[in-house]
């Protein structure tokens, strides 16, 4: 058998992480944004059945951008964890922090070990209530970890929709403000309009007891905006 | 905790504690019976018969949804071991558990149904359809069989509003998970004889909730009567059995002022009647 040609690490995990910033660029954004009773979750996404939104825990959700099987998989594993954790010891013990530093060990890993890497960039949303503040995490296709504060974006278009955002987000604002620099934010680096029926749109409200997530149908969008 | 311990595809919270945390299961071995050859062996043989603890826990049909209520006394053999024990849960948005039998078998039950059920609905995106989770109930409580040898029984009734057919639906179950549908009311424990006998004096078709409640705390102040592992109102302590309402708005539970007041107004009753 001939031995293989010499690559240097640099160009192989060049090369992965060249592929893995390819896939992921192919599809939508997806924001999270606090707002005064909580985060909000606003994915470009067209299909009414396939989420790229999900809830993990009380109050916790998760949000993905890239491939879709990828981040399936990647999904159910979050709340098998969570709902393991819960389970063990108490719901209260089911941190936002503890599941993004899975996932980033799990991509990581992945990234460094396997021919190929996952095309997946995941936010890690949890809404703080007593006083707490929310936290976001976001984890890139090679397992870093950034710890973000007032909006995070993922997907495609993810640096254009950011630069938007950077000029209009204010701190505190109503759910209604929120979703609207959201959709204006999504609109102008797509170029084009977008119908409410093409939103995937989710909040973790701090008001709510129990499980705070809470997908919101687009005609109740149409209500918000109004 | 690796996130991809391997490749598993089931939505079930209990099938993967049976698989990967067996330890973590009710049995605390993934509710496999041990390998015998038929018979059951000495160490899993107990003097005690497998018959349900005391209590008494009941549930009954009303024209928006179903009652489901409990006493509150938890017995070691002849003594009180607890006097306000909570036997009815909340499962979910639309529905609820009592439980007889061994107090912290029933309890991890009722936690880990509820886990199964939310897990459900999150990893599919739709919570399962009301006879599903019936049947989901019925395989946990097959799985605990062999703790019932150790004389641990678990025996459920459980309770669901069945948003598809606009009706509250009630389930019992024997001890191999057998699961059976009631159309009216159906009360177990030890006194589960005593409040479904006066339960079947007073029950009607088309209840208003406050008749359905009437007749269920009604029942078990019989049953407490009848039973010593039943307890009944306790006026001096101020401790009332619990009752939560299952229906399509969601589920609810009874107010204790409201529970205290049919107590003193049944109580009233007797007194005169002396």
């Amino acid at each position: 058998m001939p031995l293989p040609y010499y690559v240097s690490p640099e160009q192989v995990m060049q090369d992965k992480a060249e592929y893995a910033k390819k896939g992921i660029a192919k599809g939508r954004s997806i924001i999270a944004m606090e707002y005064q009773d909580g985060v909000l979750l606003v994915a470009d996404n067209p299909s009414a059945s396939l989420y790229k939104i999900s809830e993990v825990y009380d109050n916790i959700a998760l949000s993905g951008a890239g491939k879709y099987s990828e981040f399936e998989n990647l999904r159910k594993a979050g709340i098998r964890h969570a709902d393991l954790k819960g389970f063990m010891y108490s719901r209260e013990d089911v941190t936002a922090r503890s599941l993004a530093n899975a996932y980033s060990q799990t991509v990581g890993t992945v990234f460094s070990q396997e021919l190929k890497p996952l095309e997946v960039e995941m936010l890690v949303v949890q809404v703080g209530d007593n006083g707490r503040s929310n936290e976001i995490y976001r984890i890139s296709f090679d397992g870093s970890i950034f710890d973000e504060h007032g909006y995070a974006v993922i997907g495609g278009k993810s640096e254009a929709v950011q630069i938007v955002l950077k000029e209009r987000y204010k701190e505190m604002s109503s759910l209604k403000d929120a979703v609207s620099l959201c959709l204006h934010a999504l609109e102008h680096v797509t170029s084009q309009k977008l119908p409410l029926e093409g939103l995937e749109v989710a909040v973790l409200a701090r008001g709510r007891a129990g499980r705070k997530f809470r997908r919101v149908p687009a005609s109740e969008v149409r209500q918000i905006l109004a | 905790m690796p996130l991809f311990s391997d490749e598993y595809h089931n939505s079930s919270f209990f099938d993967y504690l049976v698989q990967h945390r067996p330890d973590l299961t009710p049995s605390g071995r993934g509710g496999h019976a041990p390998a015998s050859s038929g018979t059951v062996p000495d160490e899993y043989r107990s003097a005690a018969p497998p018959v349900t603890h005391g209590t008494t826990v009941l549930a009954i049909k009303y024209r928006g949804g179903v009652v489901i209520a409990g006493d509150r006394r938890a017995t070691e053999g002849f003594q009180i071991a607890d006097r306000r024990i909570e036997k009815v849960f909340k499962i979910d948005e639309h529905s609820a558990m009592a439980i007889a039998g061994a107090a912290g078998p029933c309890i991890e039950m009722a936690r880990l149904f509820q886990t199964e059920l939310e897990h459900y609905e999150k990893l599919e995106g739709v919570p399962l359809s009301c006879e599903g989770k019936a049947n989901k109930l019925g395989q946990m409580v097959k799985a605990n069989l062999p703790m019932v040898f150790q004389g641990l029984v678990v025996l459920p009734i459980y309770v669901g509003y069945d948003g598809k057919r606009d009706e509250g639906r009630i389930y019992k179950y024997d001890i191999t998970g057998g699961r059976y549908e009631e159309s009216d009311y159906h009360a177990i424990g030890s006194g589960g004889k005593d409040a479904r006998n006066s339960m079947r004096e007073h029950f009607r078709k088309d209840l208003s909730e406050q008749d359905a409640l009437n007749i269920a705390l009604r029942a078990l102040y019989t049953a407490a009567d009848e039973d010593v592992g039943t307890g009944g109102p306790d006026f001096v302590r101020g401790i009332y059995p619990t009752a939560k309402v299952v229906a399509a708005a969601g589920i609810a539970d009874v107010e204790e002022s409201r529970v205290q007041s049919v107590y003193a107004a049944l109580r009233d009753v007797r007194t005169k009647e002396r």
